[in-house]
């Protein structure tokens, strides 16, 4: 499959477990994305952005009235809007994101959010996971380790098989696309 | 102690299930959806292929599973994870509360596993004084009624939103609303408070992979995140079975496990975790904890969780060392043969299974449970097959269920029934005696008339020929009376051979290429149906003595030149025993048969009946494993299969058939496909092809490849599920609008018919052989 058929078709798999796929040109660009889709007042958490990154988030929301929690996630177990996180790959076959979360904020940035937003570059979605088994068997050797797969909201089918989403995790999850 | 369940108290459990209307639908409109939506998952792939890979990755993984659990022990400790191994269940239970005890762990979360059910941790753990709470919907709301949970992947399908609203309004002290979408909400807020005050956190793995220390969570919810993140203490509870090589093992895995389950290409989550993570909490839980008793090094613990990996042998390992049932431990847990299961989709999964559902359910209760739960489950199998066509491992189910039937009977005593059985059985001339006693006896119950018009039954050598018995003799319960049960003949099939041969044009022509063909009747249609027989041999010399006549091309163009035999000495097939769970019996009988048959160089051994086919050609070598029983089982053909393929029906017929010569007979015939046809052989299209070659209309039924209910010695042990499978069928065919129904076993041909006409259906039922004996 070419490259071009792989991201076409992690947008369609993706799409079809309710996922929302955006596309960005920079990092920026999804910044601003992912600002668009709050509400004034949301609390958001963005560990782990470096320094090169960081400044950019922080002006949008300042900008936008929006609190941004960079650690000390688990003071807000009982929910805040949104988390914003690089996801490492893409698997198109499944339209799942592959994000490592050693870090007990980024995890907890992908599991008390009520909308995720994973942040994945173009060049690193790939075909199928088998495909990536040495990617993903370097990544999860490391001790300590924490690697997710990440497939669409949060969902149960446990009452009468009706599916429902959002049950301990995120209700939406949103990608977005980064071009460069 | 436990009051030991009798098979009356089961059956009492059974009626109740099957009175449960809204288990019933929600069962049916499940078995339905997941038959399209498992479709549609694998569209694209090889499934075949791929189950073939997954079932070589657990199967190696098994033989070196001594080996795998040392490099995982070595890795995982490198990495700081405490890694026990427990020989038991209590064990097991005892080394977690441990962990508990020592974490000073009070409040517990979990995550779903199948393995703290198989030994009742909850319960162990609440004993010694702990606040264990599910976190997974289903399993939260089994927990909370006092349950277990009644399938694998969906532990609370037996359920209803009212029920479960009803649940919740007591939990959260407040009216809910019987909406999922609320009801799910609930659970949220609820079960998020228990994560946050949680000490310690249990998951299971469905992978543990060995080169990595790396353990592997499938979910949905994200509730096993949470587990594995907010608690100070992480334990893993998984089977020595989950051991894996390395995670493109698990991977593969992976790619199946989701589909087969729920029809999902995959889960939400998939969670890989190596060894401890980053833990900010609160550490006022005892830290390092006392059963740390490591050498670890105190930055390597600096802002960790604590982390045990449980692994569990339970058995497994005696298991392992076992030959032929090493493959259960292939499992991967998907549910799947739960999914698919007749009798499963009747009464659910608490009524079969004991902590495991399904058929692996059947299997693994007598190794995991004791065979104290296992003997009355294990009969609760109509032999259908279906679970193994779709078994996501490959493991041979339904042998295997017979195969722990038979040794929890050589344990435990073999039941005066099927001791009898195996008796009379092992002795030919001694039960066809008792036949034709059967056949004088039943006298006072019998009828000589046909039922209806709808009566498909010809009447046979005499006006007195019994037809069906009117009532059953009072050794059976009313319960049996669901159908029309046929008598027994008055003439069996060896006894007219006799002349059908004379009259048999055995055509000597040198010219001609010879097939020498022998005949296995089987009981059922020696003793009960022997004019389907007769309607077969028609079937196959019309054929053979057509066979130049339309210059039909193939065999080098030459004539075809039948010889029929009937070989005297043959038996019972023997697969009544081994339903009865009597294997000695049914080796003994294949023993008889193979030699009744192996003195006539035969090029074909064609049998009417599928049960009898598949099982001569399946389990016979199995039983008597010898090259003679090979070549005997090799040359075992189905009647539609050696009809359409051997002596070219269809191409014969639709020769005719352009001619516009079209013997119209019925309206629309529809086609119920025997289990041990279309899974047991593998032969789908062969009589559907016939059934278009007389020029009839075919249409296809929804579920012509579902089980009749027949299982033979299953309907005689469960009427009532046997019942309500046989109406489900009834329904489905009567929905094709079809007038005529066809098959090809004489024994769904007795569930068949006896329900058709016992409830009045608007179709007839015949053997396929039946229907191409009516000269077009
Ligand atoms: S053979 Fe059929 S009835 Fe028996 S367990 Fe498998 S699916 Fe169920
Ligand atoms: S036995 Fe096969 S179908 Fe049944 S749960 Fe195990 S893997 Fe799935």
């Amino acid at each position: 499959m070419n490259n071009i058929n792989i991201i076409s078709e992690f947008k369609e798999k993706a799409s079809l477990v309710s996922a929302v796929i955006h596309e960005a040109d920079t990092i920026e660009d999804s910044f601003r994305i992912a600002i668009s889709l709050c509400k004034k007042n949301f609390i958001i958490a963005s560990p782990q952005l470096d320094n090169s990154n960081l400044p950019l988030l922080e002006k949008l929301c300042i900008e936008n009235g929006i609190t941004l929690l960079k650690e000390n996630l688990r003071k807000y177990t009982n929910g805040i809007d949104m988390g914003i996180t690089f996801a490492d790959f893409g698997i198109a076959e499944t339209g799942t994101i592959v994000v490592s979360s050693d870090s007990e904020d980024k995890r907890l940035s992908t599991m008390i959010s009520e909308i995720h937003v994973a942040l994945l570059y173009k060049s690193n979605i790939r075909a199928t996971a088998l495909d990536m088994a040495d990617e993903l068997s370097a990544l999860t050797s490391r001790p300590s380790s924490y690697t997710a797969f990440i497939t669409g909201p949060s969902r149960t089918a446990d009452i009468e098989r009706v599916l429902a989403i959002g049950v301990h995790g995120p209700i939406a999850l949103h990608v977005i696309i980064i071009a460069a | 102690m436990e009051k030991l369940e009798t098979i009356k108290d089961y059956k009492n459990r059974i009626d109740n299930a099957l009175e449960n209307q809204f288990l019933r639908s929600a069962m049916d409109k499940f078995a339905i959806a997941y038959r399209e939506s498992r479709k549609n998952a694998f569209a694209g792939i090889d499934t075949d292929t791929l189950i073939a890979e997954v079932a070589e990755i657990k199967r190696n993984a098994i033989k070196n599973n001594d080996k795998l659990f040392e490099e995982f022990k070595s890795v995982a400790q490198k990495n700081g994870v405490h890694v026990h191994l427990a020989a038991t269940a209590n064990e097991a239970n005892e080394i977690i509360s441990k962990i508990a005890k020592d974490t000073g762990s009070q409040k517990i979360i979990k995550s779903k596993s199948m393995t703290a059910e198989e030994i009742h941790l909850n319960k162990w753990l609440e004993n010694e004084g702990l606040k264990v709470t599910e976190t997974d919907l289903g399993e939260w709301i089994v927990q909370l009624r006092h349950e277990g949970p009644s399938h694998m992947v969906m532990p609370a399908i037996h359920l209803s939103r009212f029920q479960v609203a009803e649940l919740f309004s007591g939990v959260t002290g407040k009216e809910q609303d019987a909406e999922i979408e609320r009801l799910v909400k609930v659970a949220r807020k609820e079960l998020r408070e228990k994560f946050v005050e949680a000490d310690m956190g249990i998951t299971g793995a469905n992978f543990v992979i060995a080169d990595t220390g790396t353990i592997g969570l499938v979910t949905n919810e994200g509730n096993a995140r949470l587990v594995t993140t907010l608690p100070k203490v992480h334990v893993v509870l998984a089977g020595i079975d989950k051991l894996l090589p390395t995670i493109k093992d698990a991977l593969t895995i992976a790619k199946v496990l989701p589909r087969n389950a729920t029809g999902q290409k995959l889960t939400s989550y998939v969670t890989w975790i190596t060894g401890p993570s980053e833990y900010l909490g609160d550490n006022s839980v005892n830290y390092p904890s006392q059963s740390s008793m490591s050498a670890l090094s105190p930055e390597s613990t600096f802002n960790k969780r604590e982390m045990h990996i449980v692994l569990l042998d339970n058995g497994r390992r005696k298991i392992a060392s076992d030959p032929d049932f090493s493959q259960i431990l292939q499992c991967v847990r998907c549910g799947a043969c739960a999914n698919v299961c007749p009798v499963y989709r009747m009464v659910g999964g608490h009524t079969l299974g004991y902590i495991y559902i399904g058929a692996i359910g059947l299997i693994t209760t007598y190794f995991f449970h004791g065979a104290k739960n296992a003997k009355n489950l294990v009969q609760n199998c109509t032999n259908c097959g279906a679970c193994k066509a779709v078994c996501a491992a490959g493991i041979d189910l339904p042998r295997l269920i017979k195969e722990v039937h038979t040794k929890i009977q050589d344990e435990h005593g073999h039941p005066l029934k099927s001791l009898m059985l195996g008796k009379v059985l092992r002795d030919r001339k001694m039960f066809h005696t008792l036949l034709r006693i059967a056949s004088v006896a039943q006298k006072p119950f019998i009828t000589t008339q046909n039922i209806s018009d709808k009566d498909s039954s010809p009447k046979r050598v005499s006006a007195e020929e019994p037809l069906y018995l009117r009532h059953l003799p009072l050794i059976f319960f009313k319960e049996h009376n669901f159908r029309t049960l046929p008598a027994i003949t008055k003439v069996p099939f060896r006894d007219r051979w006799k002349s059908v041969k004379a009259n048999t044009k055995q055509l000597k022509e040198t010219n001609k290429k010879s097939l020498k063909i022998g005949i296995f009747s089987g009981c059922v249609q020696d003793f009960v149906y022997p004019e389907q027989l007769e309607a077969g041999l028609k079937v196959i010399q019309r054929l053979s003595s057509n066979f130049n006549t339309d210059n039909y091309n193939e065999h080098n163009n030459k004539q075809l030149n039948i010889t029929l035999e009937f070989p005297m000495d043959q038996s019972c097939c023997g697969l009544p025993a081994l339903m009865m769970g009597e294997k000695d019996a049914a080796a003994d009988v294949a023993v008889q048969n193979v030699n009744a048959f192996s003195e006539y160089e035969l090029d074909y051994i064609v049998t009417l009946c599928a049960s009898c086919a598949s099982h001569l050609k399946h389990a016979v070598p199995k039983l008597v494993n010898n090259t003679v029983a090979k070549d005997f089982a090799d040359k075992v053909i189905p009647f539609s299969q050696f009809v359409n393929q051997v002596l070219s029906y269809e191409k014969q017929h639709i020769k005719k058939f352009d001619n516009n010569n079209l013997p119209l007979k019925y309206n629309k015939i529809t086609w119920h496909s025997p289990c041990h046809l279309c899974r047991g052989l593998g032969i789908k299209d062969d009589p559907k092809q016939l059934i278009k070659a007389t020029g009839n209309t075919f249409v296809q039924a929804k579920e012509e490849e579902t089980c009749c209910g027949f299982g033979g010695s299953f309907s005689a042990n469960f009427p009532a599920i046997s019942r309500e499978i046989l109406n489900r069928k009834l329904d489905d065919v009567e929905n094709t609008g079809a007038d005529l129904l066809v098959t090809e076993c004489p024994g769904c041909v007795m569930q068949l018919r006896g329900g058709a006409l016992n409830q009045n259906r608007k179709f007839k039922v015949v053997h396929l052989a039946e229907l191409l004996s009516v000269k077009s």
